[in-house]
């Protein structure tokens, strides 16, 4: 089929009209994307000026109160309007119809509003910044959260209104998923991708309205003292602590799962080879959605609850490696005498996979009850974190990026840039983080202003590893936005991928796929694909 | 209502049948009711955490619910959820305006609830019982006897939002309805509508006894 028979979903309708009322997943996909951009920009502005003034002991930049606004903001930031809408409400958005072969989600109103609600989330965030910024943390602990004389307020109350934005969109996928897949594809003829963002969705489902029911109260504790957070007035602060960990450790998988999608389908297709153990990485999706729901008290050990209930938690938080081991392990065994090609996309996914596995064994070390109460509230934390969130979700979302980028937009980027910008964010990544776990076993507290000479050193290393880190992202903004104006066009599958949206010619067409879908092999069958192709 | 193709107007470009349009539209509304039931399920926890700490404070305090307009209240809502059915199962006889008349009743019945609630909200603001720092009333014996009526108000107060939500809902299908919308083919957003509306009834039989029947 050549390029010009079709039209793309970029062509038809024209108007900045037809974007903003668009009911198409792929559009919709792409303006997510670009809220989304906007945020991450925003926020790693943000941990840049963080990194700065920890440069030294005492001030460099911004005075201590500023210092505590900022790092929240970059937490409620990075987390609320980026990372946790970033995979399933962009990338997902734009690939979930196309993989089972569907014209559109099953509601694209819905769709459409949730991303409205999005924006509209996101203007109560932005208002609480020009409203004297929230200093609390992005976990807005009672009784501070309480007691401080910033908007704590309008934050939660975006952080609420973004709630509803990733239960419709979790709620639309599950639809989609159920009704809507090619007739003749069962569920094991389904991608990967579509596993994990159908664990995701579970978890946004079950986990946000919770969330949600806490932030009310937490408004109404502030707004009204009803006291139910306050010690004074009979109530409990460590029931926050429940409450708000029972909806943002699942909020992690959330963030992690879709990722682990994303790899999934990276793996297979630089691999050129069957992915390894289909049904364990899927089943293991949904096994880490149901067990993220089990382990919220591991971030309470120091909370004063009881010491059996923290042994419960601490084996169940255990029980996460075996499924997060099971897939690493299974990526590893497809990779194992597959043709691998290093395309940006790929090296993006063996980021993940080494960036991750510390992540989550470092996650185990913390899991663990003596570790626990050395570790916790230090630098270490921090470290930890970073690897899973960011060495894994945003090397994950930078991969599947690059990787959808010709189908989302029809042109190519630089490889050779992008090849620079991955080896250049991945050291940069390192070295930013690999020594806050040293700072933190060394016991630098998290959070902190003001530090002791002694962990001077390694501050400054960790703050040069987040300017080379800024550069590799400055270097991909640049190359990224040049391919869509300049980039060479794409073919339809430029990566010699099987799963269905790349049966299509790329910018995608509207309605998804220029002819009606069939499913002539399944999704990761290279063996046979690529013997009857020689 | 077809167009060329012999596909009926309410059929959205993106489902090959209305079947499966229908049952898309079903799995999505029980899920929706499950996000619901997981936003009270955090007040419900609440309530029972602070009442297995006060269990003598909680008892002593509901006896100044009262229980004739609570009962009165459950009395009307199931009612409601009764005519709301009743509405359903017109419009899927084709009987439009017999609907439209149970529809009528559902909203009457809800706007009696609101009215009775309001005269109970009333009462406790004037004598003072009210959630935490407002708390001035004397009469209840035990501790923090305002965590009672933190969760009473946290309750009872979201679960009315959830009644002016189904009653908006409601008009809307209404409005569909008199506009003759809707066949017996085709009814979904008033079943749709429906299942919420039992939900808000449903969570409200739980309130009762919780709230109203301590001991």
């Amino acid at each position: 089929m050549s390029a010009t028979e079709y039209v793309s979903y970029l062509q038809q309708p024209k108007g900045i009209k037809s974007w903003l009322l668009t009911l198409d997943h792929k559009r919709i996909g792409i303006m997510y994307l670009a809220g989304i951009m906007t945020f991450f920009i925003i926020g790693g502005i943000l941990a840049l000026i963080i990194r700065l003034e920890l440069l030294h002991p005492g001030k460099d930049l911004v005075d201590a109160n500023t210092y505590n606004q900022i790092f929240t903001l970059h937490g409620a930031i990075m987390i609320f309007l980026f990372i946790i809408p970033s995979i399933p409400a962009a990338l997902g958005n734009f690939v979930l119809p196309q993989m089972i072969g569907a014209k559109d989600v099953a509601f694209p109103r819905l769709n459409l509003a949730s991303w409205y609600i999005y924006i509209f989330g996101s203007l109560f965030a932005i208002y609480s910044i020009l409203a004297g910024a929230v200093d609390t943390g992005w976990t807005f602990y009672t009784p501070y959260s309480t007691s401080t004389t910033t908007s704590v307020i309008s934050m939660t109350l975006g952080v609420f209104i973004l709630g509803f934005s990733s239960i419709f969109t979790g709620l639309n996928f599950i639809v989609t998923i159920h009704k809507l897949r090619l007739p003749g594809m069962t569920w094991y003829d389904m991608p990967l991708m579509v596993w994990a963002l159908y664990a995701t969705a579970i978890i946004q489902v079950l986990a946000t309205p919770v969330l949600g029911i806490t932030l009310i109260l937490l408004i109404l504790e502030r707004a009204f003292g009803i006291g139910i957070f306050d010690p004074a007035m009979g109530g409990d602060p460590v029931l926050y602590q429940h409450f708000f960990w029972f909806y943002s450790h699942p909020a992690v998988y959330i963030m992690i799962l879709p990722g682990m999608g994303i790899i999934s389908e990276l793996i297979a297709t630089f691999s050129h080879k069957k992915i390894f153990g289909y049904k364990a990485i899927a089943f293991s999706s949904l096994a880490i959605a149901f067990i993220s729901f089990l382990v919220w008290g591991h971030h309470m050990f120091t909370s004063g609850q009881s010491e059996f209930a923290a042994g419960i938690f601490s084996f169940l938080t255990f029980l996460v490696g075996i499924p997060s081991g099971i897939k690493v392990f299974n990526w590893l065994a497809t990779m194992y005498k597959g043709r691998i090609s290093l395309e940006t996309p790929m090296l993006y996914a063996l980021s993940f996979l080494f960036l991750f596995t510390i992540g989550g064994l470092t996650g185990i070390f913390l899991g663990a009850l003596a570790v626990d109460v050395h570790l916790h509230d230090t630098y270490f934390i921090v470290a930890h974190f970073h690897y899973v969130m960011m060495g894994g979700t945003v090397m994950a979302f930078l991969g599947g990026i690059h990787f959808w980028w010709p189908k989302m937009f029809g042109r190519m980027y630089s490889e050779k840039w992008g090849r620079i910008s991955v080896a250049l964010i991945f050291i940069g990544f390192n070295v930013t983080f690999f020594t806050q776990f040293i700072l933190g076993a060394k016991g630098m507290p998290r959070r902190y202003y003001n530090y002791l000479d002694q962990y001077q050193p390694l501050h400054a290393f960790s703050s040069v590893g987040s300017w080379i880190l800024g550069l590799g992202f400055l270097i991909m903004f640049i190359y990224l936005i040049h391919s869509l104006f300049r980039g060479r066009k794409a073919s339809g599958n430029p990566w010699g991928s099987l799963t269905l949206e790349w049966s299509t010619p790329s910018p995608s067409p509207i309605e998804n796929f220029v002819t009606p879908p069939e499913m002539t092999h399944g999704p990761y069958d290279y063996d046979k694909v690529l013997v009857e192709r020689e | 209502m077809s167009d060329a193709e012999g596909r009926p107007a309410y059929l959205a470009h993106h489902f090959s049948e209305a079947e499966q349009q229908r049952e898309s539209a079903k799995l999505g509304m029980w899920i929706f009711l499950l996000t619901e039931v997981l936003l009270f399920g955090g007040l419900f926890c609440a309530y029972a955490i602070f009442r297995s700490w006060n269990p003598d404070m909680f008892y002593n305090a509901h006896k100044f619910l009262d229980v004739k307009l609570g009962a009165l209240n459950t009395i009307v809502l199931i009612s409601s959820s009764v005519t709301m059915a009743l509405a359903i199962h017109n419009i899927q006889l084709g009987k439009r305006k017999i609907s439209i008349g149970f529809l009528v009743t559902t909203l009457v019945f809800a706007a009696v609830f609101l009215t009775i609630k309001y005269f109970e909200y009333s009462h406790k603001f004037h004598v003072g019982q009210l959630p935490g720092k407002y708390y001035t009333f004397t009469g209840i014996q035990g501790d923090n006897p305002h965590i009672f009526f933190s969760v009473y108000f946290a309750m009872t107060g979201l679960h009315g939002l959830h009644v002016i939500a189904g009653m908006i809902a409601i008009s809307w299908v209404l409005v569909k309805t008199i506009r003759n919308r809707f066949s017996p083919e085709y009814y979904t957003p008033m079943e749709m509508t429906g299942l919420y509306w039992h939900l808000v009834d449903l969570i409200w039989i739980f309130l009762f006894p919780l709230l109203y029947l301590i001991g």
